[in-house]
């Protein structure tokens, strides 16, 4: 008997105002109805345009546990289209990326299928003839994800059509979005330098909870960025600092640090800590960048955007953004207790290389499955993963710094070890996961 | 007075420091390594830029030490309990020797296990080494392991290949 399927009441109450319940984290039945509903009702990220730049290029991806693929049609828009050929089912693009040129053809029958999904032929034809098959589904070719956005190149997609409009879900929380990009003195990106997958043995919520979890950093990664320092610190004096421990220096800054630097709430489950200062704030210049800025924008404004250090950026429901470190993380659910972690990263167009270099270490320092923050950080989910099937306790802790009246509140900044942000994700998660049931 | 080092040696070398590695000397791993040396696993096959392109590690010395620290740290909670790793090496072949300027570059296909609790994991692929003459001594400038499969999803690779 199904506990929470079809009970849109039951779904709710796992999100109380101090405590989520564990089977958020540990119950497959949540995992499959977050599939369906969640990932269908909200707008998820797919790619990024430059990925695609040319007529028949293609991505695959997956949203939710749905595969799908991104192509630049014919008429240079972008599509989505679900990747499953309508014949036997098979998905028609194949590897991560390519050209299909003007057409994907089905590997193992032949149907061929314009790049706006539409059919365009099935060999041996007649075969077809007067034997209903435009009664079919499979008529009309490959399936179209209906909602599809892109925001300054970022691709975004909804799967249940209606519902809540891309303006409405993002709001204000789009200004990260924009920041990394007015970074480049030309104002675009280019994914650039090779992504990083790590595999984690977790449900996909506990690395969207961390993000914003301003009160781990100095406790989990003592081990990584304090023993960098510890090892820094006994470099002959006068040794100039290499970018590496600028990188991980910061991250054993002390609470009052982290209280400081603030949290910005959105509604629907965005929002970004680092607002008046952030761990990526006292990162060395980088010779040329700045007059390049200032040719481009002029002073004031190229010192606002450069003034602006955001450090993680949620978009509900899995993605991260850093815009001074120019890094999107990807939060892929496989299972209940299995999520892909894809790192990617973006060069600024017209930029100095040493940007994009310090981006790629910081990516492989931090992100990579041979990082030791990594390290650091898996250890404690995999740990949670197996603790959160205890029968002892049903409940785990959200309640730091709650106010009773922060809930129809949005677009405010607080305390920057305020789990408001947590908070704000599981109310959006209990809205979305319910909004079709 | 310099001895000639010989094809021999090249070859010893490079099954003591995978020896070394399985036996967790890190220390003295450590210490075959050039001040100026590397430790390099690319990401993609064939890569040829560490710096503008993405890598599994491109770490100096510094770096690497840090690593080593980490691994015996008292609040180092993934490695509570250890790894242990396990290198199976098919006979290294030199591949370029320059005996008037010291260097040269070895390669070793390998096997590699890593394991930790219950879980073992297996990687294979080919190390590089570019090694030097310091002091008598030959010395690792750049150790280069590339993945068959570098570009796959990975769990936690926590020790040394």
């Amino acid at each position: 008997m199904s506990k929470y399927r079809g009970n849109p009441e039951a779904v709710r109450s796992l999100v109380r105002d101090l405590e989520v319940h564990k089977d958020v984290y540990v119950d497959p039945e949540v995992f499959d109805l977050e599939m369906e509903h969640l990932f269908a009702n909200t707008w998820v990220y797919v790619g990024h345009a430059s990925q695609v730049p040319n007529k028949g290029d293609y991505y695959t991806t997956t949203i939710g546990r749905e595969s799908v693929v991104m192509v630049r049609h014919t008429d240079g828009s972008i599509k989505v289209l679900y990747n499953r050929c309508p014949h036997k089912g098979v998905k028609v693009a194949g590897g991560t990326c390519g050209n299909t040129g003007k057409f994907f053809r089905c590997p193992y029958h032949a149907w061929t299928f314009k790049t706006d999904g539409s059919l365009l032929s099935i060999p041996l034809k007649k075969g077809y003839e007067n034997t209903g098959f435009e009664g079919c589904e499979g008529k009309n070719g490959m399936a179209v994800v209906p909602e599809v956005r892109e925001y300054r190149e970022f691709v975004f997609c909804k799967l249940n059509p209606g519902g809540i409009s891309f303006e409405d879900f993002f709001g204000e929380s789009l200004s990260t979005i924009d920041n990394m990009i007015d970074r480049s003195p030309e104002g675009r990106l280019e994914v650039a330098g090779g992504v990083l997958r790590y595999m984690h043995n977790c449900n996909w919520k506990m690395l969207v909870d961390n993000q914003t979890d301003t009160c781990h950093p100095m406790v989990a990664h003592e081990s990584s960025a304090g023993t960098a320092v510890k090892v820094w610190n006994e470099a002959p004096e006068g040794t100039p600092k290499p970018m590496a421990v600028e990188l991980f220096a910061p991250f054993m800054s002390p609470y009052e640090f982290f209280e400081g630097m603030g949290i910005r709430i959105w509604e629907n489950g965005h929002g970004h800590t680092g607002v008046a200062d952030s761990i990526h704030a006292a990162y060395s210049p980088v010779p040329g960048y700045w007059d390049q800025l200032v040719a481009a924008y002029g002073e004031e404004r190229a010192s606002k955007i450069l003034g602006d250090t955001r450090h993680n950026t949620v978009y509900f429901p899995n993605i991260m953004i850093k815009g001074p470190i120019q890094t999107l993380r990807l939060f892929k659910p496989i299972a209940v207790d299995k999520t892909l972690v894809e790192s990617w990263t973006f060069r600024l167009v017209g930029a100095p290389d040493m940007l994009l270099e310090r981006t790629l270490m910081y990516n492989r320092l931090i992100n990579a499955p041979t990082s030791v923050v990594g390290h650091d950080d898996l250890e404690m989910y995999e740990r949670a993963q197996e603790g959160l099937k205890s029968r002892g306790m049903e409940w785990t802790n959200v309640a730091r710094l709650f106010d009773p009246a922060e809930k129809d509140q949005k677009n405010v900044t607080t305390n920057g070890t305020n789990e408001w942000q947590m908070r704000n994700q599981f109310r959006a998660w209990a809205r979305f996961m319910t909004e079709s049931m | 007075m310099t001895t000639e080092i010989t094809q021999k040696d090249l070859i010893d070398f490079v099954y003591a420091e995978a020896r070394m590695l399985d036996e967790q000397r890190f220390e003295d791993w450590l210490s075959l390594f050039t001040e100026d040396g590397y430790y390099w696993m690319p990401l993609a096959p064939g890569q040829d830029d560490p710096k503008l392109h993405t890598s599994l590690l491109y770490e100096d010395k510094l770096l690497l030490k840090i690593r080593v620290e980490r691994l015996t740290g008292q609040r180092t909670f993934s490695q509570q309990p250890m790894s242990r790793s396990h290198h199976l090496l098919q006979l290294p072949t030199v591949e370029s020797a320059d005996p008037a300027a010291g260097v040269y570059t070895v390669r070793a296909a390998f096997h590699y296990v890593e394991t930790r609790l219950d879980q073992q994991a297996l990687y294979a692929g080919w190390s590089t080494h570019t090694l030097v003459e310091q002091d008598g001594q030959l010395k690792i400038r750049l150790k280069r392991v590339d993945l068959v499969n570098c570009d796959a999803a990975f769990g936690n690779i926590q020790l040394f290949m």
